[in-house]
């Protein structure tokens, strides 16, 4: 397998007045090119804040404190990756939403409520994409049939080829800020609207030419989770992060979503980062899952495994709390809550809660340990220190 | 089975108003027709998409808001006689203390425990419009709920946000039940706790309903859920019920095509089971303007002429197990065939 985005030790605190809230304790995991990773745990486990580190819009009081997060745009060379942590903002903001895009948990929170569809959606193009369409539009231009050759036109015609060449050529910049003569780029914004128009019409959206002079309270909850997913497939990602992108949406809706998230990873992005906290959507869409408790990552396996094989405490304990569709006798729940992350446990942080806590578990932090067939697991269980003597 | 309380017909409709004057130019028909048995003992289970009116119907029957039409009838028993409590008066339920008979604990509670009062005065609020008790029988009784829901006396002199999700909903759970209800409404207790504590939470309340003979009307879009807890279930669709079947049947023999595509629609969590599933075409329509003959018929996989012009009533299928289609015979078929499940 090749990697496409791998993290080391990712370590993220939040600086509150209370304290410092350790949010992320050394994160490592990698997704694969044409894989989805699956991200499990409860709420305040640190997943969103595991995916925003790595996109680094972590926000304020939060800081990345150590780690890596490599990507490797090239498939076929692996030892060419860069290091998303040590990159200039400028940087991330053309990888944001071009090579690396993300779908928000609240439809209703992500969109622009006094923008219409079209212009949000093509935002994104006239962004990550102007020299390519300023290239194309010129090329319209140039054609016979265009339009006549006034000085008017050549100037636009002329603006356009720096644009093609350069998009931040300063004449290109200072016109787009002039009224009047910012108008030349009046093609370039009917060429991305016409791109949106057929990006939305392939999510399965009916009437696109018209869904896009909608303005998002116009539509459903399933519909804009529709226009946010558009949004960010608008450059055809490398990855797609969907954080909770169906958590908020009723059973029917969330079908078409993964089903649409299925479909698209069979045709237009490599990989995607699902984060959820809902384990039967993991079930459905991921080969790869990673349980997270309180900012660590307790186990990664493949998704058969994961759920035939639990390894870690708080997985098997997790799946017994899920009720099945062939569920038998009571649920066993986890006793106690989620640790407050100021101040959070000695040693493993899931020992207080956890039936198989040994003393070793109260004072040190476990190694991550390889089962082997790409199964790791943070416990003490399976380590020889443990089996050494340090019963229970 | 003794029935504990019936709907008739019940309908509530919010009016939309308009032009200058603000009259009335349509209504919501959040519910239109509801026709339901909750039978002494059980936890009706009410399952369906948001804006389908599970919510409306819950609060219609304890009268957080008064239908518009229909009928709610309460079976007190006690040698009481059966009351219809859709057009009661808020005074008269009080006197007739059918308030406190019905309870309702609510879906987030985070904002259905008030932040400024402090645990004992939450629980203590609905002790106080009953017959007075003394200060220490009133702590007493305080104590003895927080108890019942596995909180202890350390939570009796603190304030909501110093509990965790799952604590806060044990508190909810309190005040709902401080006043010996015999019937609750539990709209979506769990949707807002996490899975490790949603056990928790659903193992609680199974143990109340059986200590304090309880009756439930369980609402939730969350099938599995429901399937854990509850022992009949009704489908709604956009303001009415579809199907009414005991759970285990309707899991096994569903014969609405809605059911069909919400029981398909879980995400199971067990990764060999990755079945196809019925994936419905676009959204709930709005209920200001629902569709003529049956209301599925835009989004049914099935759909024939007479469903859009007739609209089906809910007919008995099989023992206890209702349904509200034209081709309620021949969906298990028509499903198979289509969809191989």
């Amino acid at each position: 397998m090749t990697a496409l985005l791998q993290t080391e030790n990712l370590v993220t605190n939040f600086y509150t007045y209370e304290g410092v809230v350790r949010a992320l304790n050394g994160i490592s995991l990698v997704v694969d090119y044409g894989s989805t990773f699956g991200l499990v745990g409860e709420s305040g486990c640190g997943k969103s804040v595991a995916v925003r580190s790595m996109m680094r819009i972590i926000q304020e009081p939060g800081r990345v404190e150590g780690g890596k997060v490599v990507v490797f745009f090239d498939p076929d060379n692996q030892q060419r990756g860069v290091d998303l942590l040590q990159q200039s903002e400028a940087y991330l903001e053309h990888l944001r939403g071009d090579q690396i895009s993300m779908i928000f948990q609240e439809p209703n929170a992500a969109l622009n409520p006094i923008m219409s569809i079209g212009d949000q959606v093509a935002e994104s193009f006239l962004f990550h994409k102007r020299k390519e369409m300023c290239a194309r539009v010129l090329e319209a231009l140039r054609r016979p049939d265009g339009p006549s050759a006034s000085p008017l036109g050549a100037f636009q015609r002329h603006l356009y080829a720096r644009a093609a060449r350069n998009p931040r050529d300063l004449l290109v910049t200072l016109t787009t800020k002039i009224p009047l003569l910012k108008h030349w780029q009046r093609r370039l914004k009917k060429e991305a609207l016409r791109r949106s128009i057929e990006i939305i019409g392939k999510l399965g959206i009916p009437n696109p030419d018209k869904v896009v002079k909608l303005y998002p309270h116009n539509l459903s909850g399933g519909m804009k989770q529709r226009i946010v997913i558009a949004i960010a497939l608008a450059c055809s990602p490398l990855l797609l992060i969907a954080d909770e992108a169906t958590s908020n949406l009723d059973v029917t809706i969330q079908a078409q979503i993964l089903d649409l998230l299925r479909s698209l990873k069979q045709t237009e992005i490599a990989s995607i980062l699902l984060i959820t906290h809902d384990l039967g959507v993991v079930a459905e869409t991921c080969d790869r899952v990673g349980v997270m408790y309180a900012g660590n990552l307790c186990e990664v396996a493949d998704v058969g495994d994961l759920f035939h094989d639990p390894r870690h405490p708080y997985t098997r304990a997790l799946l017994a709390a899920v009720p099945r569709f062939h569920q038998e006798g009571p649920l066993l729940s986890i006793e106690g809550a989620v640790p407050n992350l100021v101040d959070p446990p000695a040693g493993c942080r899931f020992h207080p809660r956890c039936p198989e806590a040994r003393d070793i578990c109260r004072r040190q932090f476990p190694e991550t340990v390889d089962m082997g067939g790409d199964h790791t697991v943070a416990c003490y269980l399976y380590t020889d220190q443990a089996r050494a003597g340090d019963a229970p | 089975m003794k029935k504990l309380i019936e709907l008739r017909d019940l309908q509530k409709h919010y009016p939309v108003r308009g032009g200058i004057l603000r009259h009335q130019v349509g209504s919501v028909k959040a519910l239109d027709g509801i026709d339901l048995d909750i039978y002494r003992g059980e936890c009706l289970g009410l399952v369906g998409e948001s804006g389908c009116g599970k919510t409306t119907t819950g609060k219609a029957i304890i009268r957080l808001h008064r239908p518009t039409g229909g009928q709610i009838i309460y079976h007190r028993g006690n040698g009481h006689a059966p009351v219809d409590i859709a057009t009661m008066s808020p005074g008269a339920l009080k006197r007739e203390d059918i308030r406190g008979r019905l309870q309702m604990v609510f879906q987030d509670p985070t904002t259905s425990l008030n932040p400024r009062m402090l645990v004992k005065n939450i629980i203590a609020e609905p002790l106080r419009e009953q017959p007075p008790l003394g200060s220490r029988e009133l702590e007493g009784r305080i104590l003895e709920l927080l108890h019942l829901v596995g909180l202890t006396q350390d939570h009796y002199l603190r304030y909501p946000h110093e509990f965790s999700g799952g604590q806060r909903q044990r508190l909810a759970v309190a005040r709902a039940i401080a006043t010996n209800p015999e019937f609750l409404v539990l709209d979506e207790p769990t949707s807002a706790l996490d899975v490790s504590v949603q056990a928790q939470i659903l193992n609680l309340l199974q143990e109340l309903r059986q200590q304090l003979e309880l009756t439930y009307l369980f609402v939730t879009h969350h099938l599995l859920v429901v399937k854990y807890i509850s022992n009949r279930l009704a489908v709604m669709y956009l303001g009415k019920v579809v199907e009414i079947a005991p759970t285990p049947q309707l899991f096994v023999q569903a014969s609405h095509p809605y059911t069909h595509a919400l029981l398909s629609g879980i995400p199971i969590p067990d990764a060999s089971q990755r079945s196809r599933r019925i994936v419905l075409q676009g959204d709930v329509p709005s209920p200001l303007n629902p569709p003529a003959g049956c209301r599925f018929h835009t989004r049914c996989p099935f759909v024939i002429d007479r469903c859009r012009e007739e609209e089906p009533f809910l007919e008995l299928f099989s023992e206890e197990h209702r349904v509200a289609c034209h081709r309620k015979d021949e969906i298990e078929r028509l499903v198979r065939d289509r969809f191989g499940r």
